[in-house]
Formats: C-alpha cells, sequence, structure tokens
C-alpha cells in the first residue's frame, strides 16, 4: 500500500516535470523558428519599406522575387554557387587526405607537424587577409574575378581544419587496417578498399560543411570584391541591402534573397542530416 | 604549503579540498611556467646537440665516401645516378638547378634588398615630350618582404634537401657494401601508395597551407616590425622599412592624445570584453545546449527526432541571414522595439544596440540562439553514450536528478568534451561572424577611438584588427602587432588549460 503511493507519487512528479519539458521545448522551437517564419512572411509584403510595425503583410505578392532575379542578385547567387561547388570537391579531398594520414600513420614527422598546426592556427586568419589581397590582385584575382580568387585561398588554406575529421577516423578500429595489410594489401588499398567505405559519414559531412561554408563566408570575399558588385557573393551583396540608405528600399528583396539562399541549403542539409549527426558526434568532440 | 597526502586529502571538507585544489593550482604556475622554459632550454639544446652531430656526420661521410659520394656534395644526386637509381638522382638535380637558376635570376635580388627593404621610392621625373610629370616607380617593400620571405623558405628547403641527398649516398653505401640491392625508381614510386603513402597524401594539403597560411603569417609578423600602412604602401605613395619595436610600443603606449585615451587602456579594455564574452558565449551554449540535449533525451519525452530536427534546422541557415536579420529586429526602430511600443509596454525604445551594457548582454543572448542547435547536436551523441548502469545504481543508492546530473553527467560531459570547450573558447574570442554582423562592434566608445579608427563597445580583438586595416589608415603594422597580441593571449590560455585538464593526456588512449 504503501510502496504503491510512493510509486504514484514517483508517477506524477514524471509527469510534471515531462509537462514542464513538454512547454519549454514549445517555447524554444517557437523563439527558434519565429525570426525565419518572419523573413519569409516579409519576403511577400509588397508594402517594401523596413519599418512597418507589423509581421503579417497586408499585401501579399512575388514583386521582392522578381525584383530580386532582375538585380545584381543573380551574379551573386551564381558566384556563391560555383565557389561551394568546388570547394564541396576540393576541401573534402584536402581535408580527408590530411586527416587520414594523421589518424593512420605514425611517421617520423607526425608530431612535430600536428603541434606546428596547432600553433598555427593559434594566429587569428583575419590577419592574413592583407597579404592574402594583394597576392590575389598581383595575380589579377580580385574584384570582378573574385570567384576563382576565394576558392583558391579558400582551398588551400583547408587543410588546417582536419580536426574533426580525424577524430572520426580515429574511431575506426586499426586492427582492420592491420588485417588488410597482413593479407597484402598495399596502403592505397586500405584506404580505398576499406576505410573509405566506413568512413561514409564524414566524408559526406566534410562535403557539406565545404559546401555550406562559402554561403555565409562574409569578410574576405568582402575584402577580395573591393566593391565590385561582380564579385560579390550572396552575403556580401545581401549586406550591402541593408546599410542605412539602402535598407528602406531594399529590405524585403534582403528578405526575399535569404529565403533563396536558406532554402536549398536547408534542404540539402535536411537530407543529409543523419551523416552530419554522425559526423559531428563521431569527429568534433575528440578532435 | 602543506602537501596532503591522497588519505589526509580525503578526509578534508568540501570547502579544504576546494581551497587546496585552487592554492595547488596557483602555486603550480609559476613551477609550470618554469618546467615550460626548461622543457624549451632542453628542446633547444638538443636541437644544437642533433645539429652539431649531424654537421660532424656530413663530414666524415665526405672522408670515408668514395668518389661517387663526393661528387654528390656538389652534384646533387650525382651518386643515386651512378648507382642506378635514376629517378631520385634526376630529381634532385632539377631540384638543385631550379634553385640555383632561381637563386640567380631573381632570389639574390630579394634576398640583397631585405635587409632595407628598398632604397628607392617613386619618383616624380620631369617628361619633355609631354610636358608633364610622370612618376617612376622603383623599389617595392611590398614585393621584397614577401619574395624575401620565400626566398628564405627556399633556402632553409634546399639546405634540407642537400642534406638528405647526402645521406642517401651514405645509405646507399652501406646497403651495397652489406651486398643487398638499392631500390629501383620502380620501388619508390610503387612505396609511394604504400610505405610512403602518408608523403603522397600529405604533398598537396602542405604546400597550401605552407603557401596560403604560413608564408602569410610569417610575412604579417615581420609586418608588426615595420611601418607599412595606407600612407607606406611599399610601391606608389612611399617606400616602407623596419622600425623595431616601436610598434609594440605604440600598442603599449600610456600616453593619450587629446580627448582618445592611450592605446594601452584601448588595448586592455577590448582585451576584458574579449575574454569576457568568449567565456560567456561559450558556457552559456555549452550548459543551455547540454539542457536542452538533456530535455529532449529523457525518458518519456515523445516526438524526440521533430523536436531536434527543428533545432537542427536553423544550423542549416548561413549565418549572415539569421544574422543581420536578427539585428535589425533588435534595431531602436526595429521589429521588436515596435511591437512593444504598440502594445504599450514600454514608453520609449529599447537600446539595444545604443547602451553598451545593453548592446553586450544582447549579443551574448542572441550568440545563444545561434550556438544552442550546434551544442545540442554535439551533447546529445555524448549523453547518449554515458552507461546507463552509473544512472540505474545512482537511483538505488537514492540520488535525485540534480545529483545524478552534478555528480555523474557533469564529470563525464566536462571530462569527455574538454579538448572541445578550449577550441570553442578560443574559436569564440575570434567569433569574427557574429559580432560584426549584430553590432559592427557598437556603441562607439569615444574615448578609445582616435587615429586608429572607431572603436566600440562590442569590438573584440578580431573585429578591431579588422576595422584598423580597413580603416582611413589602414594602420597594417598594428593591426599585425594587435594579431600578434591575439595569438599570445590564446596561445597562454591553450598551455594553461592543456595542463590541467586532464582528458587531454595521451591521444593514442582514444584509439
Amino acid at each position: 500500500m504503501k510502496n504503491e503511493k510512493r510509486h504514484m507519487g514517483l508517477k506524477a512528479t514524471n509527469r510534471l516535470s515531462n509537462t514542464a519539458i513538454y512547454i519549454l521545448l514549445v517555447v524554444i522551437s517557437v523563439v527558434w523558428l519565429l525570426p525565419f517564419v518572419f523573413i519569409l512572411l516579409q519576403s511577400f509584403r509588397v508594402e517594401s519599406t523596413w519599418q512597418v510595425g507589423y509581421v503579417i503583410p497586408q499585401q501579399w505578392g512575388f514583386d521582392n522575387y522578381i525584383r530580386l532575379w532582375n538585380s545584381d542578385f543573380k551574379r551573386w547567387y551564381l558566384n556563391t554557387l560555383i565557389i561551394a561547388l568546388f570547394s564541396a570537391v576540393l576541401v573534402t579531398v584536402i581535408q580527408l587526405c590530411m586527416s587520414y594520414t594523421l589518424s593512420r600513420f605514425r611517421f617520423k614527422m607526425r608530431g612535430p607537424l600536428m603541434r606546428f598546426m596547432l600553433i598555427l592556427g593559434m594566429f587569428p586568419g583575419m590577419l592574413t587577409m592583407i597579404i592574402l589581397y594583394r597576392v590575389l590582385a598581383d595575380l589579377g584575382l580580385t574584384q570582378a574575378n573574385a570567384v576563382p580568387g576565394l576558392i583558391l585561398v579558400g582551398v588551400a588554406s583547408s587543410g588546417m581544419g582536419y580536426y574533426v575529421s580525424k577524430g572520426f577516423f580515429d574511431t575506426i578500429p586499426k586492427s582492420l587496417d592491420e588485417a588488410a595489410r597482413v593479407d597484402g594489401a598495399t596502403r592505397f588499398q586500405v584506404l580505398y578498399k576499406i576505410i573509405l567505405p566506413l568512413a561514409k559519414p564524414i566524408v559526406i559531412y566534410t562535403i557539406l560543411t565545404a559546401f555550406m561554408g562559402p554561403w555565409g563566408d562574409f569578410v574576405f570575399a568582402r575584402y577580395v570584391a573591393m566593391g565590385t558588385s561582380a564579385g560579390y557573393n550572396v552575403a556580401v551583396g545581401m549586406y550591402s541591402w541593408l546599410t542605412n540608405d539602402q535598407i528602406n528600399s531594399w529590405y524585403t528583396t534582403f528578405c526575399a534573397g535569404g529565403v533563396m539562399v536558406a532554402l536549398p541549403v536547408t534542404i540539402l542539409f535536411l537530407c543529409l542530416q543523419k551523416y552530419y549527426v554522425e559526423g559531428v558526434t563521431g569527429g568534433a568532440v575528440k578532435g | 604549503m602543506k602537501r596532503y597526502s591522497d588519505m589526509e586529502f580525503l578526509r578534508l571538507s568540501k570547502w579544504q579540498k576546494f581551497l587546496y585544489k585552487l592554492v595547488s593550482f596557483l602555486v603550480g604556475i609559476p613551477l609550470g611556467i618554469g618546467r615550460f622554459f626548461k622543457k624549451i632550454g632542453i628542446a633547444v639544446k638538443n636541437g644544437v646537440l642533433r645539429v652539431v652531430s649531424e654537421l660532424k656526420d656530413i663530414g666524415v661521410t665526405f672522408v670515408h665516401g668514395d668518389w661517387k659520394t663526393k661528387v654528390s656534395y656538389v652534384v646533387m644526386g650525382f651518386g643515386n645516378i651512378a648507382r642506378g637509381q635514376v629517378l631520385r638522382g634526376l630529381l634532385f638535380l632539377l631540384f638543385e638547378a631550379v634553385f640555383i637558376f632561381y637563386m640567380v635570376t631573381t632570389g639574390g635580388y630579394w634576398l640583397s634588398k631585405l635587409g632595407t627593404l628598398g632604397t628607392q621610392g617613386p619618383e616624380s621625373v620631369y617628361d619633355p615630350i609631354y610636358d608633364t610629370n610622370t612618376t617612376v616607380y622603383h623599389d617595392n617593400s611590398f614585393k621584397i618582404l614577401l619574395y624575401g620571405v620565400l626566398t628564405i623558405f627556399f633556402i632553409v628547403a634546399f639546405i634540407y634537401t642537400w642534406w638528405v641527398n647526402v645521406r642517401q649516398n651514405k645509405l646507399a653505401e652501406q646497403i651495397i657494401k652489406s651486398g643487398k640491392k638499392l631500390k629501383s625508381g620502380k620501388d619508390d614510386l610503387k612505396s609511394l601508395v604504400d610505405d610512403q603513402f602518408h608523403k603522397t597524401l600529405l604533398a598537396l594539403p602542405m604546400v597550401g597551407i605552407l603557401v596560403f597560411t604560413v608564408l602569410p603569417i610569417v610575412f604579417m609578423v615581420l609586418v608588426a616590425f615595420t611601418n607599412y600602412d595606407g600612407s607606406h604602401n611599399g610601391y606608389s605613395n612611399a617606400l616602407f622599412t623596419w622600425v623595431g619595436l616601436k610598434n609594440f610600443s605604440t600598442l603599449f603606449s600610456w600616453s593619450s592624445a587629446g580627448s582618445t585615451q592611450s592605446m594601452s587602456a584601448t588595448f586592455g579594455e577590448i582585451l576584458v570584453w574579449t575574454l569576457m564574452w568568449a567565456f560567456f558565449a561559450t558556457f552559456t551554449n555549452y550548459f543551455l545546449g547540454m539542457g536542452v540535449a538533456m530535455a529532449i533525451n529523457k525518458k518519456g519525452i515523445r516526438l524526440k527526432k521533430m523536436w531536434r530536427t527543428i533545432l537542427v534546422m536553423t544550423v542549416a541557415i548561413p549565418q549572415f541571414i539569421s544574422l543581420l536579420y536578427v539585428s535589425k529586429m533588435f534595431a531602436a526602430d526595429g521589429l521588436i522595439n515596435q511591437m512593444l511600443l504598440s502594445l504599450g509596454w514600454i514608453k520609449q525604445a529599447l537600446p539595444f544596440w545604443t547602451d553598451p551594457t545593453w548592446a553586450r548582454i544582447t549579443v551574448i543572448i542572441i550568440n545563444i540562439w545561434i550556438g544552442i542547435p550546434y551544442l545540442m547536436l554535439i551533447t546529445t551523441g555524448i549523453l547518449m553514450n554515458i552507461p546507463a548502469d552509473l544512472y540505474e545504481s545512482a537511483k538505488i543508492d537514492g540520488a535525485n536528478a540534480w545529483q545524478q546530473f552534478h555528480k555523474i553527467t557533469l564529470p563525464y560531459m566536462l571530462f569527455i568534451t574538454g579538448p572541445y570547450l578550449l577550441t570553442s573558447f578560443t574559436g569564440n574570442m575570434n567569433n569574427f561572424n557574429v559580432i560584426y554582423l549584430l553590432t559592427g562592434g557598437g556603441p562607439t566608445n569615444a574615448a578609445a577611438s582616435g587615429a586608429a579608427g572607431t572603436v566600440g563597445h562590442t569590438d573584440l580583438l578580431i573585429t578591431w584588427l579588422f576595422k584598423i586595416t580597413t580603416g582611413s589608415d589602414s594602420q597594417y603594422y598594428l593591426a599585425a602587432v594587435v594579431g600578434i597580441m591575439v595569438f599570445v593571449v590564446v596561445a597562454i590560455i591553450s598551455l594553461v588549460v592543456y595542463n590541467v585538464l586532464p582528458s587531454i593526456k595521451n591521444e593514442e588512449d582514444y584509439q
């Protein structure tokens, strides 16, 4: 009898705390999604000034989207897409080479190399912006030609970001490699036939992050484009719409642009979510 | 300080234990620093000894080597070719030829100018044909510094290759003496996908890092010792040159000019806020993210996948969209203020971005909004890995939820995520996007803004660096000094944490 009562009590408190958690989760979901819902709603707003003091448009229409695709946005979108596609391929190759080697091989320079890169990583990347800009300028890869320049710099320095995928490779048992080596497989065959199939989550994770990165790349892209609209990516271009003298005429167009940028990336992300989660949990922490 | 044995320590009360740990940590700092320098000393000593013994070895190899080896000291790769390793030998020879060609044609020139960074700036010359003055350009300090550094890299690479070449001759002689066969070119190529596969894999990434990370960093560190800025751009207006430690003393000067406070006061203010920001940004995200993850993980909560997906979706949306949008939402005439005003809850707009304290708090809160989904993702996986029987036995012993969290979850999490916390702290110190896209560093700190451009109350060192670089004066030298200071701060924090954290021990333990 007494026991039963205590049991009931536990159940009741459990139900209470679960209800609290549900309330919390609903609040969190609302807070997290609301700004994006606002962006979506305002992208359909026809009255185009910034401060209107309400969220739901009084007049709905596709005006903003039509204006968007008639502006320079087309060019910016294409620029960003090109950078994203190139870096998705090249950054992935470079980072996987780097992380696989540092995870699997024990060579003399491995320790010093990793320590060296750790120290290099402590310098703020922004520091090198000035010289990279000058070098790109000498190569003629700035302003209107910013796209190849951004790809070059982004890919070339991506080897430093090997930590997450190395953490993942570390979790694949080494005995697999050793067994294959005993059977006479070369190092290359071990990588190609054994490790890569097992590393599918981290490969997709790397491709996904490498593809998503350029969509938000802002500072260096802005510096390299140096005010030439043809060399902007979406982030730089859309930032110019929100300056104080532009915001009143471009605010709703910005929202429409935001939807156009976020939509494909988010859909892609949600499709590959499983791999992203596996990559993050498998690699990011141990890194 | 009295040292307790393990048994004595366990008998102390909670507060005494805490105090003991704290004191022993503080006492340990000078010792740790001492050890660190001792380590460096030992490393330097070992390095010098190693170089001396290698030099001796090079001499001995020359004296005892056969004629093929001796020729190789001058003509790299000769020994390899003479002993049948044609491929290797040709590569050595090619490298030597390229090196000599480079040094004779351009490398020597850059190197000779490196000491002065150029002597002859642009000058105005009268052109009698067109009756105008035209500017004639001579030296280019920027290129001299850049290619000078590159040439030094090249020389180091050459010396290393030369040494490898000598060592290979020695090894080859030994192998032939012992009656074995040398590796052929075909073997060499084969080993590149097998024994030496790591070299193949690393070649491309390392070249990229060397050219686009190492070289620029070395260059910018050197810029900190020059007067390179917008009005000394090294080519079209005036040359720049070495100024020694002057820029460091500028940053740390205590003299103030007019209404502007001294440089060191500004630097100190920004540094303190940077550390505060990094602390709050890291730990609010960490604990709240963990809290959300635990709430979703809790037994009996349904639709786990849906809650996670809602949060994860926000990770996918590029930050500049959400940050810029939210920044405008909180503006004085933005959505939030307007709604609150029209509801009559406030009489005048809340100063989200105009009051220093408000701005700092708002930035931290919005950063929570940005960061929680990511932290939720990371911690979910680890939380699920905590052995369930730990909780079972804790429950049997009558531990309540808080005790379970405090005694099991938290220590486990801190142990596993220690390294992540460190990288996230230093990452937040350099979190340019959140600050720049939200506030642009504002509201303006009038006392700190001056010759080096405007400085705001939410400026981090990294956004300050950016503002100095892109400001009207473009004081690159000052930006370089600030960059070096960021490095120093990050390095000190990392060193301390590495020496205190338990989970960064042996990397191999994890595998």
